[in-house]
């Protein structure tokens, strides 16, 4: 009989141990969810490339998980300059000044070249064909207006929890933006005047290695 | 005489002296006079972009025939409502496999579920966000002011856990994708000893503590980075990480759940959840009294009639012996032992700590900033060739190199006291763990393992009474 109580008498006190440990670990994360909670954000993040951190090196094209990047190169139309020779389109030293695949900048072709006027040449991206490789868009930032400049497209990115290519960015230029504002796209050099040196920063901006 | 080009372009669009359709030719033909040819793969190219003005070069066209600028298409993204239903996926799997774990004891159900979640967790979502990922979103989230997570990010981590803490590992058995790739494989599981289970098991608490360390100073998410099938789940990746998928998916096929076991740092948190947890696998069927299970004096109103047919039917070694009667001799020895552990558990998770502390120039080269630092700190004393990517870039913003260097050795100190908690936190599992080892736990029947059974089912149907059960047969008649 008292082997019996003290059996139970351990029982009882396992039980009162334990239940209290369970529900400190109940207490405990319902302490965190306020926390965390207390800062949420009601939408979803996605990632994003800064055009004007965005230093074009390449490693989107290379560095995406799926094999065809994500990044594509875009084109800002407002801010272009129309150029008859764009350094975005023609290569270092073009043979001639036509749309000849050896006169080209970009590897894959993706630059269409398109007279509207004299003299102005309009180009537009074949978004099937670029691989975001930023090669135009290195010419563009260096000789031209900058109007060509590399964005996430949403409508292929799987928005991984830690992007690849945002954590072999060299200069910081990926961010998560809010997912309301998925683009963060170069405005017209109109809306730009008198606006401050520093071009418009994503909410919330958590660094490109977070 | 680089710059030339530049400066060209600069001067002539300055003075307006050419039109600005033909401006940048004449930088290059001037480039050309000059034996220079333009190059803007290999120019300074990162100097010139400075803000939305330094581009500025050539004014907006004013076209004259009635041509309509496009402008460039932004896709929408995935909408938000499918996240949602993620998470009621999420939750709806978790009491499915609860119901079929605790309730149905059906070993195909639970596996058709693993399936399923294999499929739409897995190949259909791509496998992000998932639960073991989404616990650096919160770490990161407590140590970052500016980052918040979303609410969905926020489910998949805090779902299974209270799911776990109700109801044991059910997230595990049939809803995580990671498991569920693992155990479709597992075709001829050998035993690893038990030692080799406990040994390699720690590595999985370096890895929470790891992953935990790197997300709270912003350096890296190790867990996405290093995830094995992810890369299987998006039918795409780069090499190293498939051999990696692929060596593990191997190893699955002889070895249960490798990943589970040794490597996932979601599952030893779900662990210490499932030790405490209100209901869980029980081997032979029946309302157990978890209080009563954990006394280990009786298995519950329907007790194991110990016919050893359950012993090899756990592919995870999860399933724990009855224990024999220690001897008097055993039992000092054994108390010694426990003593002396419990006194050396603080010099342990101390010395470990140290350890961890002194790694903080290592560890702190996951952040790209103490990298950049570290390699504008090489090139300025003449110590490293050339430059590299982030170096130009971080050179064309102006910044002073001392604000980066001050930015470095903040998060150099942040992996100093990071090293501490990481190496004190794997010294305290090692210490507790050895603890364990010591403990007398006694045990009449065959018996779950709470922390380590996965609940996937496999040892329901080698239990005679189960076959009773399903048959309708009560309890009774096998006493007879």
């Amino acid at each position: 009989m008292g082997e019996n109580k003290r059996l139970q008498a351990g029982v009882s006190r396992r039980r009162f141990l334990r239940d209290s440990l369970w529900g400190t670990c109940l207490a405990g994360l319902g302490v965190l969810t306020g926390f965390v909670v207390g800062k949420h954000r009601k939408t979803n993040t996605l990632w994003q490339i800064d055009p004007y951190t965005c230093i074009a090196c390449g490693n989107c094209a290379t560095y995406c998980v799926l094999d065809e990047s994500a990044v594509k190169c875009m084109h800002a139309f407002s801010v272009c300059g129309y150029c008859r020779i764009c350094f975005g389109f023609f290569g270092p030293e073009p043979v001639d000044i036509t749309e000849g695949a050896e006169n080209q900048v970009c590897p894959t072709g993706a630059i269409k070249r398109r007279f509207v006027e004299d003299p102005y040449y309009e180009y537009t991206i074949d978004e099937k064909l670029c691989n975001g490789c930023g090669k135009c868009v290195k010419g563009c930032n260096a000789f031209g207006n900058g109007s060509l400049f590399l964005q996430v497209r949403h409508d292929r990115c799987l928005n991984c929890n830690e992007c690849s290519i945002a954590a072999a960015c060299p200069s910081g230029a990926w961010k998560r933006v809010p997912a309301e504002r998925p683009y963060l796209l170069k405005p017209a050099l109109s809306e730009v005047e008198g606006m401050a040196a520093h071009p418009p920063q994503a909410e919330h901006g958590a660094g490109n290695h977070a | 005489m680089r710059r030339c080009p530049y400066i060209i372009v600069c001067v002539t669009v300055l003075l307006g002296l050419v039109s600005p359709a033909t401006c940048p030719a004449t930088a290059r033909r001037s480039a050309e006079t000059s034996g220079q040819g333009v190059a803007p793969g290999t120019e300074p190219a990162l100097s010139l972009s400075k803000g939305p003005g330094a581009n500025k070069r050539f004014p907006p066209p004013e076209f004259e025939s009635g041509y309509v600028q496009p402008s460039p298409t932004t896709p929408a993204p995935r909408q938000d409502i499918y996240q949602y239903i993620d998470a009621l996926v999420l939750l709806a799997a978790l009491g499915i496999s609860a119901y079929l774990v605790l309730k149905r004891r059906s070993r195909s159900a639970i596996f058709a579920l693993a399936v399923f979640s294999l499929l739409y967790f897995g190949f259909a979502r791509m496998g992000c966000v998932c639960s073991v990922g989404a616990i650096q979103n919160i770490v990161l989230s407590i140590f970052d002011r500016s980052y918040a997570v979303p609410i969905v990010v926020l489910a998949f981590f805090l779902l299974p856990l209270i799911f776990t803490l109700f109801f044991g590992r059910v997230f595990c058995a049939g809803v995580c994708p990671l498991g569920a790739i693992q155990d479709v494989v597992l075709v001829r599981p050998v035993r690893v000893p038990n030692w080799l289970e406990g040994a390699l098991r720690l590595f999985a608490y370096v890895y929470l503590g790891a992953a935990i360390l790197f997300a709270a100073t912003g350096s890296a998410f190790i867990i996405c980075r290093y995830d094995p099938f992810v890369s299987f789940f998006r039918l795409s990746g780069n090499w190293n990480i498939l051999t990696l998928g692929g060596s593990v998916l191997l190893v699955s096929v002889f070895v249960g759940r490798p990943y589970c076991r040794f490597v996932c740092p979601y599952g030893v948190i779900l662990r210490q959840l499932s030790r405490i947890s209100r209901w869980n696998v029980t081997i032979a069927p029946g309302r157990q009294d978890p209080a009563i299970v954990m006394t280990g004096l009786t298995g519950g109103p329907d007790e194991c009639i110990q016919c050893r047919l359950c012993e090899d039917s756990c592919p995870f070694g999860a399933i724990r012996e009855p224990t024999a009667d220690w001897t008097g001799r055993d039992y000092s020895i054994g108390k010694k032992r426990l003593t002396l552990l419990m006194v050396l558990l603080p010099v342990l998770a101390l010395s470990v700590g140290w350890a961890g502390s002194r790694l903080k120039n290592v560890a702190a080269r996951m952040h790209a900033t103490v990298r950049l630092a570290e390699r504008v700190y090489l090139e300025d004393a003449g110590k490293a060739e050339g430059t590299t990517n982030a170096s130009l870039a971080f050179r064309a913003t102006g910044k002073p190199t001392e604000q980066l260097y001050a930015e470095a050795s903040n998060i150099r100190a942040k992996f100093t006291l990071g090293g501490w908690f990481f190496g004190g936190f794997v010294g305290l599992i090692a210490g507790l763990k050895l603890i364990g080892l010591s403990r007398r736990v006694g045990r009449t029947d065959y018996e779950a393992d709470r922390a380590s059974c996965l609940a996937c089912g496999r040892c329901f149907e080698y239990c005679p009474k189960e076959h009773a059960r399903r048959k309708g047969i009560g309890a009774t008649d096998f006493a007879d």
